[in-house]
């Protein structure tokens, strides 16, 4: 494409019709590959080229817009090199600047983040555009702050628009950040509200680092805003948008390549300073000590042996230990006692029968008196040790706890975890010594509960699912273990069936349909591993009826985590229940769990929601053809 | 072989509170009685016979508020106590008289225990805790005469004052303060020109007690922690640290150097008392008796050697002494 230039009027809209008409085609790469650089060399020191090059966009038809600014901005190396590319094209253009601040960045979310940087930086760089700058900023964040938003759109679209608000927050200049703070303080206090009451920690970490950043921003002087969240790639990644400085100003000579201040510009850490005005040097003791030794050999010492740690002693039978938690005022006593309990009672499971409800209801109400390291995960085997020794009323004591008034939210997902490790410890074959089976892969439940657990549900039972359909084709695998009566059977059903009565009975402070949708989600996670523990045993049918039931009845919640629960749940059933059974006894059940399976894996927003359902129809497409294939 | 530590060589009950003081008054003429005062949790002051091993008479004056600090002023006739009820009192104990003829208000509700030196005849300086939190107060006695206040700098953040010792290289030269703080640095200070000297930063916890041998120039300071820190003042006056010596068990609240420099006694959390050799800190004894914490220890200023005593007071109301180490 060859120019003549020197003032004449050129036409070259017919260039820009067929850069439009190919781009919307399809072929952007090629046609692109080519214009880009030879406008980018061209376009570096020369004014005409560069208005040529504005003239060449702003004459492509609306309708085709889309698609050459689409192509201008992912290939473009950086934000000043779109600014001399584009000009002014958002501000004169209609269809542009829909395309630049609406498309772009509320409407699609599969860009990279470097398309990102490229269109805000391009945005940022003339004052014309930094008017738009501020707006796309606000509008960012109201659908970043709005609580539907938060629940419904997949998590890949919420960390698309963080990213961008983030990106933005880096461009803007103090005035600009002092004439928008209100709007800034409103739009960050309802949004972070909306992300911490997520249930999905990914939601929950997003809406942290953004508020933190917004805060840092408006707040520059004052005390900021910092939450405790884990410092995981993604996050630097998020975090180091922030600190991008951007490049200097929109000379064409300027190199293509200065968009390195990114990473670099970390901010310094700050050092603490040392206050103190001598530091310790220890002086070496002088080497004259002979001289004096004579001195000194005149004092025997006397025999030091006894001169050991002091140490309280822990009580030794469970009925003092009740007496200590329950109301002694030495610290050091009940320090020592809660180090002690497990221990203590798994060594008299007699004993502990006798006591074991009361022991129950105070580790349940134990709070953290002193200091000790690992008090949660004390208190915690201390009460699955009592739940195992004593299964059946201690159960039933938990279980109508969890549903009773005034408990914190701790208190009851305490009480699901404890049920379910103590499921876990009740269901292994004991022969083997310890709780840990060495064979398949089984469920690693962390003691606390971190945000992790839904994760390893999944795992599980993506790995039971595996070995399951391999299996199918090699026959059973090696019975590992001598056969042990499984102890979980007895009281499988003491665990399961009081959790589940009353979930839909709210309490004045406790509504677990309501606002406690994280006591559901954890509730019904406990209930998938029981269900998947319960496997061999006598009730199982019964509590893989209940268990369906309680799914449909809970399946549209909007909560995500719940709805992976319940998929785990589901999983859980068709994993546990012998086939048979499941056949006679739920055919019904189990063809409309079919059809809702299949609405989750097509139209559910959460990327894990659609996973799993996709794995339930798989197994059940396996529990088919097996059925199929045994011979009736 | 070593022998085992030895046993008290007799015990003081009759506090019925814990002890958190105590003070002796053996120096005095031949025939005169050897006095050990001792100030408990209840307010009361015990001055106990050390012959009869009884008490002879009983202070009231700190309205029932715990004493933490009793000293003699020159000779067992005149006593000063300080008490939580935020006075230091003064008392004429001459002739089987039991008053108090004046008291400081010292408006400070901490712990730190006030410290004399006397520097003239009748002359005493004393070093306390004042009113305002990092600040120490040097009165003259008895003229109550305020001879400085020591402020540490602006955003020192220094806490508290937690022990104190005053100390003079010898009779006439310029007395020097030695103050540890709750944030576990020690300073010495000039109460001459009123300003700090030198700052040693031994503790990563609060100091909680000091003493000092000035003819070495060598102190000790023992904190909440497990280590009990030795520093020296150089000829530049600057303190530095000399060694340190990691203990068993966490806690001391109570040093005391013997007069004759030989050996040191140290009060811990633990219940025991340890004894030490002052040259290179040789660990020589542990003595343990008490249980519950040994809240302070003192050397006896008996004129014969042989006689010389430690006693040690503890939160479980006995006073124990001790004869430990006087051969030497």
């Amino acid at each position: 494409v060859c120019f003549i230039p020197g003032g004449l009027d050129c036409s070259i809209s017919f260039v820009s019709h067929v850069l439009g008409k190919v781009c919307v085609h399809g072929r952007q790469e090629e046609i692109l590959s080519v214009l880009l650089p030879r406008l980018m060399d061209l376009t570096k020191s020369d004014c005409i080229w560069q208005r040529i090059c504005w003239r060449l966009v702003e004459c492509v038809p609306d309708r085709w817009m889309e698609a050459v600014l689409l192509g201008f901005v992912q290939r473009a190396p950086g934000a000043d090199v779109l600014s001399r590319l584009l000009g002014n094209l958002v501000v004169k253009n209609k269809k542009a600047q829909f395309v630049v601040t609406q498309k772009v960045l509320l409407l699609q979310y599969s860009h990279t983040t470097a398309v990102l940087q490229n269109l805000l930086g391009y945005l940022s760089l003339d004052s014309l555009r930094r008017a738009l700058l501020i707006k796309v900023l606000l509008e960012l964040l109201e659908t970043w702050g709005s609580s539907s938003a938060v629940k419904h759109s997949p998590p890949e679209q919420q960390q698309y628009i963080s990213k961008a608000i983030l990106i933005c927050l880096s461009h803007l200049k103090e005035h600009e950040i002092e004439s928008c703070r209100e709007e800034l303080l409103t739009s960050m206090m309802e949004g972070v509200k909306c992300h911490l009451d997520s249930s999905l920690p990914q939601i929950r970490c997003l809406g942290m680092i953004v508020a933190e950043s917004i805060s840092s921003k408006i707040n520059t002087d004052g005390p900021v805003l910092k939450f405790q969240y884990e410092e995981d790639d993604e996050a630097r990644e998020l975090k180091s948008l922030l600190v991008q400085t951007p490049p200097f100003c929109v000379v064409p000579s300027l190199p293509d390549d200065d968009r390195n201040e990114k990473a670099d510009a970390a901010l310094p850490s700050v050092l603490e300073s040392n206050k103190k005005s001598c530091t310790a040097a220890p002086v070496m003791p002088d080497d004259e000590s002979d001289a004096e030794l004579d001195s000194d050999d005149d004092l025997i010492p006397y025999d030091m042996s006894e001169d050991k740690e002091l140490k309280v002693k822990a009580p030794v039978y469970i009925r003092d230990c009740i007496e200590v938690l329950a109301g002694s005022e030495d610290v050091d006593k009940w320090e020592t006692t809660v180090k002690a309990l497990e221990s203590l009672v798994r060594k008299n499971p007699a004993a502990t029968r006798e006591v074991s409800v009361e022991l129950a209801k105070i580790l349940l109400h134990l709070e953290e008196k002193t200091c000790i390291e690992g008090f949660g995960e004390l208190r915690q085997r201390a009460q699955v040790a009592v739940l195992t020794t004593d299964p059946i009323p201690v159960a039933k004591y938990l279980t109508s706890q969890f549903y009773s008034l005034n408990y914190s939210l701790r208190q009851r997902i305490d009480i699901l975890d404890v049920l379910v490790l103590a499921a876990q410890e009740l269901s292994y074959p004991k022969s083997h010594g310890k709780t840990k089976h060495s064979g398949a892969q089984k469920p690693c439940i962390q003691l606390l509960p971190g945000s992790d657990s839904s994760k390893d549900w999944r795992r599980i039972v993506d790995e039971r699912i595996k070995s399951k359909t391999r299996r199918f084709a090699m026959g059973r695998s090696q019975v590992e273990v001598a056969a042990v009566p499984n102890e979980f059977s007895s009281v499988a059903g003491h665990f399961f069936f009081p959790l589940i009565q009353h979930f839909d009975r709210p309490l004045t402070t406790f509504d677990l349909l309501g606002e406690d949708h994280l006591v559901l989600g954890r509730l019904v996670h406990s209930l998938a591993i029981l269900m998947y523990l319960a496997v061999n045993t006598v009730a199982v049918t019964a509590m893989g009826k209940a268990l369906l039931e309680f799914v449909w009845a809970l399946r549209f919640h909007t909560d995500s985590y719940v709805r992976q629960g319940l998929l785990s749940c589901i999983s859980s059933v068709l994993l546990s229940v012998p086939k048979e059974r499941l056949l006679e006894d739920m055919t019904e059940e189990l063809l409309e769990t079919q059809s809702w399976l299949g609405d989750v894996v097509e139209k559910d927003p959460d990327g894990d929601c659609r996973r799993l359902a996709l794995q339930n129809l798989l197994l059940m497409e396996n529990l088919k053809k097996k059925l199929k294939a045994v011979p009736s | 072989m070593a022998l085992p530590p030895p046993d008290p060589q007799f015990v003081l009950r009759g506090t019925s509170a814990a002890v958190h003081t105590l003070h002796f008054s053996c120096g005095g003429q031949e025939r005169d009685v050897p006095i050990l005062f001792s100030g408990s949790e209840n307010g009361f002051i015990h001055v106990w016979n050390l012959k009869t091993h009884r008490v002879d008479a009983a202070l009231d004056g700190h309205g029932r508020k715990s004493v933490y600090c009793v000293e003699t002023m020159g000779g067992k006739d005149r006593l000063l106590s300080q008490g939580r009820d935020q006075r230091i009192c003064l008392w004429d104990l001459a002739e089987g008289r039991t008053s108090v003829t004046d008291s400081v208000f010292t408006e400070n509700v901490g712990f730190c225990r006030c410290s004399l030196l006397k520097v003239a005849q009748g002359r005493w300086l004393m070093a306390m805790a004042a009113k305002a939190l990092e600040e120490v107060q040097v009165l003259e006695l008895p003229s109550k005469t305020s001879v400085c206040t020591l402020k540490p700098e602006v955003g020192a953040k220094l806490g508290m004052p937690m022990c104190l010792k005053l100390w003079q290289l010898n009779c006439g030269s310029q007395p020097l303060l030695l103050a540890g703080y709750e944030d576990g640095s020690v300073i010495l200070w000039s109460l001459s020109m009123g300003k700090a000297l030198s700052q040693l930063v031994c503790h990563q916890e609060p100091v909680m007690s000091l003493d000092f041998d000035s003819e070495k120039a060598k102190g000790i300071s023992g904190s909440s922690e497990k280590v009990l820190s030795i520093w020296s003042l150089n000829e530049q006056q600057n303190l530095q640290v000399y060694k340190t010596h990691s203990l068993v068990n966490a806690g001391i609240s109570d040093i005391a150097i013997r007069p004759d420099k030989k050996i040191l006694a140290t009060a811990g959390w633990d219940h025991r008392i340890r004894i030490f050799g002052w040259k290179k800190l040789k660990p020589l004894a542990v003595l343990d008796y008490h249980t519950a914490t040994v809240h302070c220890v003192s050397f006896s200023d008996h004129k014969n050697p042989s006689e010389r005593l430690l006693a040690a007071g503890s939160k479980d109301h006995r006073i124990s002494i001790w004869s430990i180490y006087t051969q030497t």
